[in-house]
């Protein structure tokens, strides 16, 4: 048996980065991850860097994780194919100009001022290519995006360098509690730890159900695809409100699609398939939006298993039903941009117990939960 | 075919993928048998690559079919009876994604649209396998293969000094075509192990009685070959390209001594591999034939894969060749037929039972050949660090090593880690290679580190064709993802 301070479960970028901040804290910590690191979410999103448009709750930590990001380098030792080029939410209808409006409004009201409404022609010059129809955006001129792979390898060698031990193909099998901590079984293999960090993305309600914790989590398969490279001519990245579109041109020239439209999938199996119906409206709206892309050629298409809540914003915090163990999954499809600053949060509440931003908005007794009444007779047994 | 789903979902019992000998013998049975067949190939006219052009073929100036052999001439009665038979043609069709249970994406002419049928067969034949070694990529090098394309497709004969270098029954009959046809071969390179003869050597009697007329064919091609190349070598190993902006010549060794010979064009083959990039975007369970050195779907004997709804039937299950492959596409339409309950099971497997015996007739020819012209170690794995693995994305086989080295244990983890596979190609021309570098890398089997997962489109598609996909409904409204009221969230 092997033992460590802290188990963080799920080796996405969240589990990279908790297990990184937990390091630096001086914590001994292994992760386990059931497939390969950043083999799900992780590097099957399309790399936004967006504090635009996040929920209320969010919007702290968008903001705080963004310091991070624009310094990304002097903290992981890699620039994570990370760029400082804005996002905009573009208004396709004068009624999602409105709303954009009212959001400006509020979000004013709340004391943000990392928005800025613009205007059709704003927004044109910025962005020539885009479809006259426009009735204008909102700009987050700070945003950015990056490279889902080489932030989650970067997150990954931060922690391994902090001597972090990552084991992949290492699927999590039971949770024991003890008297002062867990035993954590996997592919035969038992380790004893103080503490348990759950940031298994779409499987953190089956990680939960292990400690007899019951979580309403649910989960979709948001779709991608990239095309061939074309001439550049799109620099910030683009979202669009009415229907649903994220888009964006790389580095190499490869426009890189998304928008959350979802593949069918098995999550058991861990195998699912484009849903071509859901592609064909993406594609319409970007045939829409820019007219000129028309006879691109669409190269691939993928899909990543995220965890979502009712409610569209994750779980953040310690278990409701057990000691020592803290949750950090279900991101609803937007956690990447996240990773820095939830690591972060998570060691602090690990370590010290309470958090530098608020977190209560993602506290998993928001959700009813079940806790199970055997957990206590076990946690006896092994006293 | 077109319109909203659910009014004409499965109006098609049966679609064919490809219009080589497997998919026209499926759907001359699937016709006879009354199945509502429609066969959707990416050529306008049928045979697939071995009956290439077939059907022009009696029209041509000399001994077309004489070059060809008797083989072709089998083909010229397939394809009339496919002509005759009911089933659907769509000339011009490519198949950018099979999803389970059925449903396929269709780019024709007229654009793009979705399929439901009841049933599918996949009759998409082999490829050649890519063969990898030193600067493979200069121009002036391509498949023995593709230059057998060129010439029935196009009567084009490669002008210059031509080099074939390579292990299989092609090189020879290829040889055997180009010189007939006027092209300039100045030298044979058979890379057959001399290893594979002794394992042969214990099958050849059984294989003689299967296939007495074939191997006395191929040895009488290698025979006059020998005696009309300028330069025939056996047992060469250790290829190599030489050339600045393109090929000057090849090297070889041959018992230790190294051989250069100057040329125009090499013509490099290894023998063909199942195209299973179909198969596996359905999602259809493959394994790794140690022999064949290839992925293969997993079938029962009437090319049933793993998803009820989808058959795979001729090469792209396992190599046998075009006889073969036309029985296969019998049996494929024949099972289809009981599952739709057309025919009984009785009745498929008393009608089945003479495709069976042929195929059990010939097994002894094929595990001959299997075991005679396996691919050498080099060419499943290159050996050399600068041999160019993923050309559409330019990674060497040392690069592949060096991930390995940095814990990348798969061809799908090393897309990401050196874009590998990425490219237009969807890894169909690196996948193996890329696979087996990083299992020997990291001591594991081929079957072990799997293959690369296949990302449809398969086929290229504009953005403004899949904008106007027919046949697809409205997916379901998701609502605006980023609400601008009072809460909000959306995918990165």
């Amino acid at each position: 048996m092997s033992t460590a301070d802290v188990v963080v479960i799920g080796g996405g970028i969240h589990g990279c980065s908790a297990a990184l901040n937990l390091a630096r804290r001086g914590l001994k910590v292994i992760v386990l991850e059931k497939d390969y690191v950043g083999r799900h979410a992780s590097t099957a999103n399309a790399g936004g860097v967006r504090t635009l448009l996040r929920h209320t709750a969010e919007v702290p930590l968008a903001l705080e994780a963004r310091k991070f990001w624009h310094d990304i380098e002097r903290h992981l030792g890699s620039d994570c194919g990370y760029h400082t080029v804005g996002q905009i939410a573009v208004a396709e209808t004068e009624q999602a100009f409105e709303d954009l409006a009212v959001r400006d409004t509020r979000m004013r009201g709340l004391g943000y001022d990392h928005e800025e409404l613009i205007d059709a022609d704003t927004l044109k010059a910025l962005v020539p290519a885009i479809a006259r129809t426009v009735h204008g955006g909102l700009i987050v001129r700070g945003d950015g995006a990056a490279s889902p792979f080489h932030a989650t390898q970067a997150f990954r060698h931060a922690a391994e360098a902090q001597g972090v031990v990552i084991r992949e193909n290492a699927r999590v099998d039971a949770l024991e509690q003890t008297a002062n901590g867990w035993l954590v079984d996997h592919d035969g293999m038992r380790v004893h730890v103080s503490t348990i960090v759950n940031t298994a993305g779409a499987w953190g309600d089956r990680i939960a159900a292990m400690a007899g914790e019951t979580i309403p989590l649910s989960w979709f398969l948001p779709m991608m695809m990239v095309t061939a490279r074309v001439p550049e001519f799109l620099e910030p990245v683009i979202v669009n409100t009415a229907r649903p579109l994220s888009f964006k041109q790389m580095p190499n020239g490869t426009l890189l699609i998304g928008g959350g439209r979802p593949a069918v999938g098995d999550l058991e199996r861990m195998t699912y398939h484009i849903d071509f119906a859901g592609l064909k409206a993406t594609a319409q709206t970007v045939r829409d939006l820019f007219p000129h892309l028309r006879d691109i050629p669409i190269m691939r298409a993928w899909a990543g298993f995220e965890g979502r809540f009712a409610d569209d914003i994750p779980v953040i915090g310690p278990s409701a039903g057990a000691r020592n163990l803290f949750h950090a999954f279900g991101f609803c499809g937007h956690g990447f941009q996240l990773a820095p600053i939830v690591g972060k949060l998570i060691a602090e509440l690990v370590v010290d117990g309470t958090a530098s931003l608020p977190t209560d908005a993602f506290a998993v007794d928001r959700f009813p939960t079940e806790i199970d009444e055997n957990l206590s007779d076990r946690i006896a047994a092994h006293g | 075919m077109n319109g909203p789903p659910g009014a004409d979902r499965h109006t098609l019992d049966l679609a064919i993928i490809g219009a080589g000998p497997a998919g026209l013998a499926a759907a001359v049975t699937a016709s006879e048998l009354g199945l509502a067949t429609a066969v959707f190939d990416e050529q306008f006219h049928p045979g697939g690559q071995i009956y290439r052009a077939i059907e022009d073929a009696p029209e041509r100036a000399g001994a077309w079919l004489t070059l060809f052999g008797e083989d072709y001439a089998r083909g010229l009665e397939l394809v009339r009876r496919f002509r005759a038979s009911t089933a659907n043609y769509h000339t011009g069709h490519s198949v950018f994604d099979i999803s389970p249970g059925g449903g396929l994406g269709v780019l024709g002419p007229d654009g793009a649209r979705w399929i439901e049928a009841r049933r599918v067969i996949i009759a998409t034949g082999a490829m050649e396998r890519p063969v990898a070694v030193p600067d493979w990529t200069l121009p002036g090098v391509m498949g023995a293969g593709a230059a057998q394309t060129l010439l029935k497709g196009a009567a084009m004969v490669p002008e210059g000094r031509t080099v074939i270098a390579g292990s299989g029954p092609l090189i020879y009959l290829v040889a055997r075509q180009l010189r007939a046809a006027g092209g300039n071969i100045v030298a044979v390179i058979d890379t057959t192990p001399r290893s594979n003869y002794r394992r042969a050597a214990p099958l050849l009697a059984r294989a003689m009685l299967a296939g007495n007329k074939e191997i006395r064919k191929g040895l009488s091609w290698r025979r006059d070959l020998k005696k009309a190349t300028p330069i025939f070598r056996t047992g060469a190993s250790g290829v190599r390209i030489e050339g600045r902006d393109a090929v000057e010549a090849i090297s070889f060794s041959v018992a230790g001594r190294t051989e250069r010979v100057e040329c125009d064009l090499v013509l490099l083959h290894e023998g063909v591999v199942p195209n299973t990039q179909l198969a596996m975007a359905a999602g259809a369970d493959h394994h790794y034939d140690l022999v064949q050195a290839c992925w293969r779907p997993k079938t029962d004997a009437y090319g049933r894969s793993s998803d009820p709804a989808i058959l795979i039937a001729g090469d792209g299950a396992g190599i046998g060749g075009a006889e073969l492959a036309s029985e296969a596409g019998h049996l494929a339409a024949l099972g289809v037929a009981a599952d739709l309950s057309q025919i009984s099971q009785e009745d498929a497997a008393e009608r089945a039972a003479p495709a069976f015996s042929k195929l059990a007739g010939k097994a002894a020819l094929r595990r001959f050949l299997d075991t005679l012209y396996q691919p050498r170690d080099e060419v499943l794995v290159p050996p050399d660090d600068e041999t160019l693995i993923c050309r559409c994305e330019e990674v060497t086989a040392g690069e592949l090593r060096r991930v390995a080295e940095m814990g990348c244990s798969g061809p799908n983890q090393a897309k990401a880690f050196t874009r590998c596979g990425m490219g237009p190609c969807q890894g169909r021309m690196c996948g193996l290679a890329a696979a087996a570098v990083l299992a020997r890398a990291s001591g594991r089997s081929f079957a072990e580190v799997g293959h690369m997962r296949v990302r449809p489109p398969i086929k290229p598609i504009t953005v403004g064709e899949l904008a106007a996909l027919d046949g697809v409904g409205q997916p379901p409204d998701m609502g605006p993802l980023l609400p601008t009221g009072q809460e909000d969230g959306a995918g990165e």
